[in-house]
């Protein structure tokens, strides 16, 4: 029990230390670089709650390819992050007050709570106790319960990318391609012409 | 001991921090993408608490959801932040409104 308090305090502390680094980093570079650092942790976190599948879903979506993705633009652009950190220290002071107001708010709600004993929060939490692994799991409820969810998922998914690509997507001029249509129209009557060329003259 | 609270209270500050950071970097476009990030991150780790606290799978099924959703934001938003930047040679938020969306 005490390892576990030990993990959570070590994986929790360096995701909120990481995540408070994206928002003040002053290289986006970095900021990406603790936004994956923050996620590995998360993941770390679902696995201490038995939800092993999500935290390596999490590590394989977020940091193989969201995150690689925002490095990809960060360092695409060719942008003048000096310019846009203008302002930063103007907004902190208040930043830094709504933010302690909210988390101050959600805080007393949690205490609220366990006043008022609709949930018995003192109890420690725990893996999903259960003789079939978290995978199969999920298998189970996510192809039968929650089918149309998934397809639903996909459907958001496929208009995402072309979506992306439809939004990227630029003709340049001057490109030549190949228009099939035109090409298979061709016969003989237009591919060919007969000419009478006279002796010694060219056309 | 670990309970429910302390997981609440990491998504609440992770949450907030997240919030802070869209306040904080006004015109850097690709920094309010990354605070929506940990803001859905926030969530996914309440889902994930409370399936444990319920000893219940369907709140693992519904983060899977909230991953679903946020890597068709970042990729959607990415895309419209490189146009973007390809019309107008900046990403401050402020020439935004010149999208005419």
């Amino acid at each position: 029990m005490v390892l576990y308090s030990l993990t959570f305090y070590l994986f929790s502390s360096i995701a909120v230390l990481s995540a408070l680094m994206v928002i003040s980093a002053k290289n986006p570079v970095h900021s990406v670089l603790f936004l994956i650092l923050s996620f590995v942790n998360a993941s770390g976190l679902f696995v201490l709650l038995g939800a092993e599948f999500l935290a390596m879903i999490l590590v394989v979506v977020y940091v193989g390819a969201v995150a690689v993705l925002f490095l990809f633009v960060v360092m695409m652009l060719d942008i003048n992050f000096v310019k846009l950190r203008e302002g930063f220290l103007q907004y902190l002071p208040f930043g830094a007050l709504l933010g302690i107001v909210l988390v101050i708010e959600l805080g007393i709600l949690f205490l609220t709570d366990r006043s008022s004993n609709i949930y018995n929060n003192q109890t420690p939490l725990q893996p999903i106790v259960s003789e079939v692994e978290n995978t199969k799991m999920i298998g189970q409820i996510l192809y039968t319960e929650y089918f149309y969810l998934f397809q639903i998922c996909g459907i958001i998914l496929l208009v995402a990318m072309i979506g992306s690509i439809t939004l990227t997507l630029r003709d340049k001029g001057g490109v030549k391609r190949q228009n099939i249509d035109s090409q298979n129209t061709v016969d003989a009557s237009t591919a060919i012409e007969k000419k009478k060329v006279k002796i010694g003259e060219g056309i | 001991m670990i309970t429910l609270e302390h997981y609440l209270f990491l998504g609440a500050i992770i949450f907030t921090l997240g919030v802070l950071g869209i306040f904080l970097n006004k015109k850097n476009l690709i920094i309010i993408l990354m605070s929506i990030e940990l803001i859905l991150l926030s969530v996914n780790i309440n889902f994930i608490a409370f399936s444990a606290y319920i000893n219940d799978i369907s709140g693992q099924i519904f983060a899977m959801l909230t991953l679903t959703v946020a890597a068709a934001e970042a990729a959607i938003g990415l895309a419209i932040l490189v146009v973007f930047f390809r019309n107008l040679g900046s990403i401050e938020v402020n020439k935004i409104n010149q999208l005419k969306g």
